[in-house]
């Protein structure tokens, strides 16, 4: 297979930038200060190299993804938090939720690896949801709608971690995730990902067992998603509420997979950066910059008429909806799977030739159509 | 009878929750428990004729394309506050008498035109250019396009209208004016079949036998069959698929139109999250039906419809969307052709 990979120098200069932001940050203007919403990047892109696995490696499109977030999330909550008994370190409590994390896993893909396609996106769909209401409902364990908090920092070799160290921290965490991912892709059971996506009846005909590596690559997603949520619930003190975790983040971690390269694992670093990036840092800061709404727009628009009346309605919807960034990230999200879809389905850093599908192979979507012969 | 009178203002005033008020007249001891089972029944069964008319939509475009057509309750939500918008500026709910009923005639008309308008052009921009990609590309295209139209219904409702409550946020859920009173227009004890509940009826059902005709005897009808068997086929037989499928599209989104518009009188509320659940429970009903099959939309969002009232009843609200999403799950996993579906071999 492929030759020795060493860290290619963009990489490592790239990720030296990273690790200095915290550090030259405090010299900076306060609106360049974006130390905090990086941190979602790193976590939308543990999220976003999970997802890959099991969409991008193995084909298999995920829908709820983000209730392995939840559950890693609430595990983590739940075992660290004070008001409970056991009081774990961070470690332990980490290791505890990535093998509840796989177990999740495991009970959601035993039974769905008779559903395929588009049916087994709806069940994931489905399992988020019922994640979600049942997080919600059970509040005498998970607290409901509150959530749970305060959580202790994290701790290394006993140091509890300061917010540049919880940065740190978490992007160690991305840079793990990635080699952990970039050899599993290349591994036996990587490879055998790998062929069932591009054919499930070859790969079988070949001595693989499709239900095994499909199991593994559920227990994988699940158990990396469920690293990404204790992060989340770390580094924010609080598993957060359980509607945190709710389809939209499921179609972020999509985005971001779809955006970066289906099945590449540099790609899925790039759409990480490119979509919550834009989410959590471009559209807040100019959504900051651009300032106020106008409350007094609709009383106006009561006292005025004829041409200055329509004037008034425009300017005020205008101002209140249209110029705030942040409610434009639905949209950004959709044009990103639509446009994509449309003109470039590999997406911007599509996997290395070795990986790729015999050309004649139309459509490079997340999986080879699979019984799409209509 | 001063007991009943008060039941019904109370239905009038909980516009928003229904069931919860029926379920709280129970903890009342107010009505008997058949009485509590009925008015589940009633409200059961008109939500789920309006699930079923949306679930048409989604049964006919996977009927035709295998696609889950993703977008489709968001465009029921568009539909809503397109319905909404032109209430407000036409003023329809002042007009009363014989002029409200041509003003609701022409809300629903209006309304189902613009939803199939907007339906054939998402199929034209987001999906046509997809037709040789796989289904999962095809799949992962109507999500963004969901997207996309929520975040248009987000800044539709932000439109500074009186009938937006202007100057509020526009992610805040409007209220949509009662075109149609919630009088009883029978009643059983006091199990109420309110006027609401009549028009639901009086607007499904006729474009159910419509739909139905439509498909089984018109030229267009055999047209569609004939590209769901096999569009290579029916190309070769003459047939434009291309428009086959946007004539299905439109008529799919019509039908979403005409059950907005209802829905948003019978619920009357409207917001730009409005379209996940409706869609869901839609999507629900068409797979427990059998997805591509007709009369199995119609069964299974009559079954949906009565499950969720059943559960807002009995269980307790909060966890109806889990017994309705573990019912999904349930029948992808055990009975993937769904209720009234043909057993289909997947082909390789």
């Amino acid at each position: 297979m492929g030759a020795p990979r060493k860290m290619p120098w963009k990489m490592a200069l790239a990720l030296v930038a990273l690790a200095m932001i915290p550090v030259v940050e405090p010299s900076l203007p306060q609106r360049l200060a974006i130390s905090e919403p990086m941190t979602d990047v790193f976590v939308y892109a543990i999220l976003g190299m999970a997802l890959n696995v099991i969409t991008g490696f193995t084909g298999l499109l995920n829908l709820g993804v983000a209730a392995f977030a939840a559950i890693g999330a609430y595990v983590f909550a739940i075992s660290t938090c004070e008001i409970y008994p056991f009081q774990l370190g961070f470690w332990p409590a980490l290791a505890l939720t990535m093998a509840v994390g796989a177990l999740a896993g495991f009970a959601l893909g035993a039974p769905t690896l008779r559903v395929r396609g588009d049916y087994l996106a709806i069940v994931t769909l489905g399992f988020g949801e019922i994640v979600k209401d049942v997080l919600v409902n059970l509040d005498s364990i998970t607290k409901g709608t509150q959530g749970i908090n305060p959580l202790p920092p994290p701790t290394v070799f006993g140091a509890e971690l300061g917010s540049r160290g919880q940065y740190w921290l978490l992007l160690a965490f991305v840079v793990v995730v990635f080699a952990g991912a970039r050899s599993l892709e290349r591994s036996r059971v990587g490879r055998a990902w790998l062929s069932i996506r591009e054919d499930e009846l070859a790969s079988r005909a070949m001595g693989i067992r499709p239900d095994h590596a499909k199991m593994l690559a559920f227990a994988t997603c699940a158990s990396l998603a469920a690293l990404a949520g204790a992060l989340t619930a770390s580094r924010l003190s609080s598993s957060g509420e359980p509607s945190n975790y709710d389809f939209q983040v499921s179609v972020l971690a999509l985005c971001i997979v779809i955006v970066g390269g289906i099945g590449s694992v540099r790609g899925v670093l790039l759409g990480a950066i490119v979509m919550v990036g834009m989410n959590s840092i471009v559209l807040v800061k100019l959504t900051e910059m651009i300032g106020n709404t106008d409350s007094a727009g609709a009383s106006r628009l009561a006292e005025t008429h004829g041409m200055e009346r329509v004037w008034v309605f425009i300017t005020t919807w205008a101002q209140n909806v249209l110029l705030s960034p942040t409610n434009w990230k639905f949209l950004l999200f959709g044009l990103a799977l639509v446009l994509m879809m449309m003109f470039r389905p590999q997406g911007i850093l599509p996997p290395r030739a070795e990986h790729e599908a015999p050309p004649e192979d139309e459509g490079t979507g997340p999986a080879p159509a699979k019984g799409a012969a209509p | 009878m001063v007991r009943a009178v008060a039941a019904v203002e109370m239905l009038a005033t909980c516009a928003l929750s229904r069931a919860d008020s029926v379920a709280a007249f129970a903890h009342d001891g107010a009505l008997s428990s058949w009485e509590v089972f009925g008015q589940q029944l009633v409200t059961g069964l008109s939500n789920g004729m309006i699930i079923a008319l949306i679930a048409i939509g989604y049964t006919m475009v996977y009927g035709i394309i295998e696609l889950i057509n993703f977008a489709h309750g968001d465009l029921c939500m568009l539909g809503a506050f397109f319905a909404l918008t032109v209430v407000g500026a036409l003023g329809v709910d002042q007009w009363g008498g014989a002029g409200g009923t041509a003003g609701l005639v022409m809300v629903l008309v209006g309304t189902a035109a613009f939803c199939g308008s907007l339906n054939w052009s998402i199929n034209w921009l987001a999906y046509r250019p997809l037709r040789k990609a796989s289904k999962l590309s095809l799949l992962v295209s109507a999500i963004g396009a969901s997207f996309i139209l929520v975040n248009l219904g987000l800044f539709w409702g932000g439109l500074p209208m009186d009938v937006f409550a202007g100057g509020t946020s526009s992610a805040a859920p409007k209220a949509f004016p009662a075109l149609v009173s919630s009088d009883p227009a029978a009643q059983i004890g006091d199990v109420i079949y309110s006027r609401t509940d009549f028009l639901v009826l009086c607007v499904t059902l006729p474009l159910m036998v419509a739909l139905t005709y439509l498909v089984r005897y018109t030229k267009l009808g055999k047209a569609m069959r004939a590209v769901a068997q096999n569009p290579t086929a029916a190309a070769l037989m003459g047939i434009d698929v291309e428009r086959v499928i946007g004539a299905t599209f439109f008529i799919g989104g019509a039908l979403g139109g005409f059950a907005t518009v209802v829905y948003s009188l019978y619920n009357q509320t409207v917001s730009f999250q409005m379209g996940y659940r409706m869609g869901m429970d839609a999507f629900i009903a068409a797979v427990l039906g059998g997805i591509g099959n007709l009369p199995g939309a119609v069964l299974g969002g009559l079954l949906i419809g009565l499950i969720r009232s059943m559960s807002d009843g009995y269980i307790e609200a909060r966890w109806t969307n889990t017994v309705v999403f573990g019912i999904l799950i349930l029948i992808l996993v055990f009975r993937p052709s769904g209720l009234l579906g043909a057993k289909l071999r997947e082909k390789v």
